[in-house]
């Protein structure tokens, strides 16, 4: 809400979830902020649907038939890399969400989370920034966690810096980003510079937990 | 019954069967030395055969890693066994020693025996495991419908049989020869019943054995099967429980809200967490202590957990504080939503507990609640924590709890689990 409330271009939303009741939901609460321009509720409409209209903004479901979010991220992600996708689930299970993240997603959310918060992560996720609940939060400083077992092959891509602690801790504290700014002294921008290397460390480093997480789980 | 130590066949070093090889290996002998008992008891009527039969058919195959085929059996050592075998037979039937009616019984008997064994072990481990999977409500029928072990399993059935057959009917040839003998001919009989009866014993004892024991695995595998069902179950009468609920209440959103919390939690505790989860860790504690305060003021925790320690006097007053802060949260911020975090560092555990309720002005209401100053500064320093209380009007409170860790006690088992 701190960026961009003033842009009068709206942005052009997709939604894929397997549950009508639930695009249902989404559309109607997001009307006032984004522009919803479509939504899917299998892999293979969503896949062909997204390649079409190219939206700016793909919210997308974690589980569904046939693959779920996975597929539509691993279908559509090369061809169009332009489009951003931001997770959206009611699973909280460390699975999940590093597995969509390390599959090219920029954020991930639960379906709890306000339509005000919900706007705010689309358009953070539009602009190239990373959107991360608290609770995804908590699972990096866990998987990133200091553990003198685990060897480190890349500092660059395997270790956390100091900074990059603290601002996931207060994202794990329920702050909002203004907030971990003012917390930190330090500018909103910087905030969101340190969450998007957060999330290339996440997709990118080999770490043993990360890449446990994501070969363990296919998305069914 | 693992510890004990068992006699097994090792296919591994086999010449025959892996007997001796096993035998030696639990007796810490050397296995030549075995290999040369067995074949100096041949002339003794049979009885190295007969011995090695009997062994043969009852010692399981050393476990080893599954589905490994056994070493191929080292031909070029079957000579000079099958030289010495000859040879001592040899002397022994020129010396005279082993000749007579019983010598001859004796070794037809060894031959039944080893039949026997050739059939059993038509039903080695491995074979049971494949008919297992391939047919498991019956997988002794496995045998029949298995078409990669029919032709030796056919082999080993009419070798085994033709042994056993051509052992029956030498000792019916002989046995009339020496009937004419007298009174040597009852003992005889009786001999020759004794020996029927021992040997059909020794048929029908591994295969009951055999059968027992696949038995108890099978139950085995039957009790895990309903134990799995049993929570399935419960599960799902909870849900649709919770769901009729809801669809009662729908007018009242406080309980719905609640109805969904809480089934919510049960479900995510069912599905995410470890079994048995106590009250001994940090994580489960401090997740009880949520889903009080969530069940009691129907209002959300979102909970984020980084680490887990176990619970002592300090982390146990540690849980005690947070959970007052979310109480405190819970009646007077006015929100539908607390943030709790908790992280375990190697030197210290906190908490936070944030709203971003109403706040209040810490120097004029601090006197009067009476939950703050007791229940959370004071309990955190009584143990030597600290508690540290941010609210402004209109801006939320965060209640931050550190409680120092003395050493490091009990860095987590089993890399981190989250909340």
């Amino acid at each position: 809400m701190e960026t961009g409330m003033d842009e009068q271009q709206r942005l052009r939303v997709f939604l894929v979830d397997d549950h009508a009741m639930f695009r249902a939901g989404v559309r109607a609460e997001l009307g006032a902020y984004v522009e919803v321009i479509g939504e899917a509720s299998t892999v293979a409409q969503a896949v062909s649907a997204i390649a079409g209209l190219e939206p700016d903004v793909v919210l997308l479901d974690v589980h569904m038939p046939d693959g779920g979010g996975r597929a539509v991220l691993d279908a559509v992600r090369r061809s169009h890399p332009q489009v951003k996708f931001l997770a959206l689930s009611v699973s909280d299970a460390a699975e999940d969400v590093i597995g969509l993240i390390r599959a090219g997603a920029r954020g991930y959310v639960t379906k709890t989370i306000s339509p005000e918060d919900l706007a705010a992560a689309i358009r953070r996720v539009a602009e190239g920034d990373a959107v991360f609940s608290p609770r995804l939060a908590g699972f990096v400083l866990d998987a990133f966690a200091a553990r003198p077992d685990t060897p480190v092959a890349d500092p660059e891509l395997d270790l956390l810096t100091n900074r990059e602690r603290e601002v996931l801790r207060l994202l794990a504290r329920g702050y909002a980003y203004k907030e971990i700014a003012k917390e930190l002294y330090i500018s909103i921008k910087t905030v969101e510079t340190h969450v998007s290397n957060v999330l290339r460390k996440l997709q990118m480093s080999n770490r043993y937990e990360l890449s446990r997480w994501a070969a363990d789980r296919r998305l069914v | 019954m693992t510890e004990v130590r068992r006699l097994y066949r090792d296919p591994d070093h086999r010449v025959v069967a892996g007997v001796a090889a096993g035998l030696a290996a639990h007796l810490s002998l050397p296995t030549i030395a075995v290999r040369i008992a067995f074949i100096a008891l041949l002339p003794v009527d049979g009885m190295g055969a007969l011995l090695y039969a009997a062994f043969w058919a009852v010692l399981p195959v050393a476990p080893g890693p599954l589905g490994a085929r056994p070493a191929r059996r080292d031909r070029r050592q079957v000579l000079p066994f099958l030289a010495l075998a000859i040879g001592i037979v040899g002397v022994s039937q020129l010396s005279g020693f082993g000749g007579g009616a019983s010598g001859t019984i004796g070794w037809l008997v060894a031959m039944i025996a080893a039949g026997a064994g050739v059939i059993w072990h038509l039903a080695d481990p491995s074979r049971r495991r494949q008919w297992r999977q391939t047919v498991p409500q019956a997988p002794w029928l496995g045998v029949v419908l298995d078409e990669t072990d029919r032709r030796s399993y056919l082999i080993r059935l009419i070798g085994g049989g033709v042994l056993i057959v051509t052992g029956i009917i030498g000792i019916l040839f002989v046995f009339p020869v020496f009937s004419a003998s007298g009174v040597g001919s009852m003992v005889n009989g009786l001999i020759f019943a004794v020996v029927a009866l021992a040997g059909l014993a020794v048929v029908v004892a591994p295969l009951l054995y055999r059968m027992f024991s696949q038995l108890r695995t099978e139950r085995e595998a039957r009790i895990r099967e309903q134990e799995r069902a049993e929570i399935a179950a419960m599960v799902h009468d909870q849900v649709l429980h919770t769901l009729a609920l809801i669809q009662r209440n729908a007018g009242d959103a406080k309980a719905v809200l609640r109805l969904a919390r809480g089934q919510e939690r049960s479900l995510r505790n069912w599905l995410y967490k470890p079994a048995a989860v106590s009250c001994e860790v940090l994580s489960a504690a401090l997740e009880e202590a949520v889903a009080e305060v969530e069940d009691t003021y129907a209002i959300a925790v979102e909970s984020v957990m980084v680490g887990d320690a176990d619970v002592d006097d300090r982390v146990g007053a540690l849980v005690a504080a947070a959970r007052e802060a979310m109480v405190n949260a819970a009646k007077h911020a006015k929100v539908q939503t607390i943030s709790l975090y908790a992280e375990v560092e190697p030197e210290k555990v906190s908490v936070f507990v944030r709203d971003r309720g109403v706040g209040f002005d810490l120097s004029t209401v601090e006197d009067d609640r009476h939950g703050v100053r007791g229940s959370i500064i004071g309990r955190m320093e009584r143990h030597g924590g600290k508690a540290e209380i941010r609210s402004e009007p209109g801006d939320g409170t965060e209640v931050r709890l550190t409680m120092p860790v003395p050493e490091r006690r009990d860095r987590d088992k089993d890399g981190n689990r989250n909340g």
